[in-house]
């Protein structure tokens, strides 16, 4: 049963049209790697699902809601939906912990000792159970990162979305957080991710979504990576060699 | 008759002090709280409001405090609001303060980055808690040094309620001449002590103003490395 | 505010003395024009002599910008008044008001000058040090016109500060706008509709400033015109 179905989606900045009519679907417990090049409209289609943009035409639905409704309930959405960040995003003034807490506590109203709790198990789950009183500012980029995808993590989301969220880091750093991704994918969570690494797609992904020039251009298994169909894809992929 | 300034008037200059600190903080604290309204109407989604409280300011920074002062002190009696000095000062120190506070203020809640909106709406938070738990904290922060900076923009300014015959520093300073005339050295003094309260707020300020910086540059470095 | 409906406002007397208003305006342009010219000298000097690498000119510097920046104005211009006078000095109000006026506006200048040079980059500097100019010719063809690009904003926001301050000068019995409101409050008994004139004129001299200000930046940074950005 698909969690999450994008149909004949698009959207415009201005006179540029970004989306030209997406679709695609999201089985439960899949990982779907969005790919292409920047300016692919990959970003943005994320960013649709989330409705931190809102879309023209089309329909798009997530866990039941449909996020191109005008009346939709933004909050319920959000509490089904995790998203990570290329910039991670984490709250300066707040420690790792509270910033894991803070959605918990103020949107679930949970009690401070049980969103602690949860605060300690994600942050295992990521490994950083260690930087539970640090500021974001004294973490790494790659702590940081991981310290984002836990905060997501402790809203116990049905589908968790990551856009570019390696592409600031270096390659060391990189790994640690993708290592991080990797056991969320084995654990059974949905996931749409955004990313420029292409042999962690190939590893980690049920479904690879190519878009070009804001269209799915190639969609497919894991296995298009190694034999792509289209021209697009191919030089795509061979670019990234 | 005894020309030289004596004890006396050194206790009632500093009277005059102890006012012109209690007129800077109304000054502050009616300021401070009109100031965050204007800051948040300066930002506001709605345009009306935005129009509303940019006119707002526009027009007070292009008036001088003097004539605000003079419009409430001597023009609002003609149409039956007498106020006493103090008051009058207090009010019109209070509309200055809020159009400068609320445009400092406007800038510190645009400096927090949109991507801070964003991840917060992410997380299921409501507007009202966006803005209290996660905005609001990071704006304070960036506001400090120049609105500590600010108040001593407000205690120089206090001043001005002399010139409507409230007896503050500036004000005592002048009684004190009336009575002896000894103008230069009178006036002295009284700059002087303006200097012991507004300097040490100023070093204050340009502290805070560099370990901002620097923990910014920290920061920074730690994300690049 | 049922009474402010009752006794309807009446501007015909104030406006019948146009010609203080005029004058009164005059003084207040030419006080402002005067001291922006004077005041930008002193601070830039003040500015230069706060980097300088000699330890007496910088300190005297300091030392005037924070005596000046930690007074008020009210107070500044009494003791220029009264300590002139003292020294035997007998100058007319206006001339004590363009002193005390150029003593005021050099301070804030002189900081935001500082402000301006320190943003230009080390490189700079040594690049014309090694093309053998002199540091008065490195500020003066190298940094000058880009640190000014760079707090223009702030410079121009500074001089309309002062324009504004202008008004106290009224305390000493310089003629200017604010004097002639008091006067013409004082013979038309309609105090509010006299000062709300003079904001209303305050407001439009301010703007306009404000746009003299665009179009001196327009003249004087030709590269900004030439690249299309704003100020």
């Amino acid at each position: 049963m698909p969690v999450v179905v994008l149909k004949d989606v698009k959207k415009s900045f201005g006179s540029l049209q970004v989306l030209r009519g997406v679709s695609f679907s999201v089985d439960k417990g899949d990982v779907v790697a969005l790919i292409g090049a920047s300016g692919s409209g990959k970003s943005t289609a994320l960013r649709c699902i989330d409705r931190l943009e809102t879309i023209d035409s089309g329909t798009i639905d997530v866990c039941g809601y449909s996020v191109s409704d005008p009346n939709l309930d933004l909050r319920r959405l959000r509490l089904d939906v995790g998203i990570v960040f290329q910039s991670y995003n984490l709250f300066p003034h707040l420690t790792v912990e509270e910033n894991i807490t803070l959605a918990p506590r103020s949107v679930k109203r949970m009690q401070k000792a049980e969103a602690s709790e949860i605060a300690r198990e994600v942050l295992a789950q990521v490994g950083l159970s260690d930087k539970a009183d640090n500021y974001p500012e004294q973490l790494s980029g790659g702590q940081q990162q991981r310290a984002a995808i836990a905060r997501s993590l402790a809203m116990q989301p049905k589908v968790m979305l990551f856009d570019e969220v390696t592409s600031a880091l270096d390659p060391k750093l990189t790994g640690e957080v993708l290592k991080v991704i990797e056991t969320l994918a084995a654990s059974g969570m949905t996931m749409i991710m955004v990313t420029h690494e292409m042999a962690f797609a190939r590893r980690v992904a049920d479904q690879v979504v190519y878009m070009h020039q804001g269209r799915v251009h190639e969609a497919g298994a894991a296995s298009i990576l190694t034999h792509p169909t289209t021209a697009e894809l191919s030089e795509f992929i061979s670019n990234d060699l | 008759m005894n020309n030289a300034i004596n004890a006396t008037h050194l206790t009632f200059l500093l009277t005059g002090a102890f006012w012109t600190l209690v007129l800077s903080l109304m000054a502050f604290v009616g300021g401070g709280v009109v100031g965050l309204v204007i800051a948040l109407g300066r930002t506001s989604p709605v345009r009306f409001l935005r129009i509303l409280s940019g006119g707002y300011v526009q027009i007070v920074q292009g008036t001088p405090l003097l004539v605000i002062l003079f419009v409430v002190y001597f023009g609002l009696p003609t149409v039956g609001y007498s106020l006493s000095p103090m008051l009058a000062a207090g009010l019109s120190l209070t509309i200055y303060v809020s159009a400068y506070l609320g445009e400092i203020w406007r800038g510190c809640l645009e400096a927090v980055p949109k991507a801070q909106w964003e991840a917060a709406e992410c997380l299921a938070l409501s507007k009202t808690q966006r803005m209290v738990k996660v905005i609001l904290p990071q704006a304070v922060r960036i506001a400090t040094p120049p609105t500590v900076g600010f108040s001593v923009q407000i205690i120089k300014n206090t001043s001005l309620a002399s010139v409507v015959g409230f007896v503050e520093l500036a004000r005592a300073g002048q009684l004190i001449n009336n009575s002896i005339f000894q103008p230069f050295s009178i006036y002295m003094i009284v700059a002087l002590l303006y200097f012991c309260m507004c300097f040490p707020i100023s070093v204050f300020s340009r502290r805070l103003e560099r370990t901002g910086a620097s923990r910014l540059k920290a920061a920074e470095t730690a994300v690049s490395a | 505010m049922a009474r402010v409906l009752e006794m309807k406002l009446d501007f015909t007397a104030i406006l019948a003395r146009w010609q203080m208003l005029l004058d009164g305006m005059a003084l207040t342009i030419q006080l402002a024009v005067i001291t922006i010219l004077t005041g930008f000298l002193i601070g830039t000097a003040c500015a230069i002599a706060r980097r300088s690498k000699f330890r007496l000119p910088a300190t005297i510097a300091a030392v005037y910008v924070e005596l000046i920046r930690n007074t008020p104005f009210l107070v500044q211009i009494f003791v220029v008044y009264f300590g002139l006078s003292s020294l035997g000095f007998k100058f007319t109000a206006v001339t004590v008001a363009i002193i005390a006026l150029t003593i005021n506006v050099g301070a804030y200048t002189a900081e935001i000058m500082r402000a301006g040079f320190d943003s230009i980059h080390r490189g700079q500097w040594e690049a014309a040090e090694c093309l053998g100019l002199t540091r008065v010719q490195a500020y003066w063809h190298v940094a000058l016109l880009p640190a000014m690009e760079r707090i223009y904003p702030s410079l121009t926001s500074q001089f309309i500060l002062l324009m504004l301050a202008s008004s106290i000068t009224s305390q000493i019995s310089v003629e200017e706008l604010t004097a002639a409101a008091n006067f013409i409050q004082s013979e038309t008994y309609r105090p509010l509709e006299t000062y709300i004139v003079i904001a209303i004129i305050y407001l439009a001299l301010s703007l306009a400033l404000r746009l003299a200000f665009w179009l001196l930046g327009m003249l004087i940074f030709p590269r900004r015109r030439r690249l299309g950005t704003n100020l």
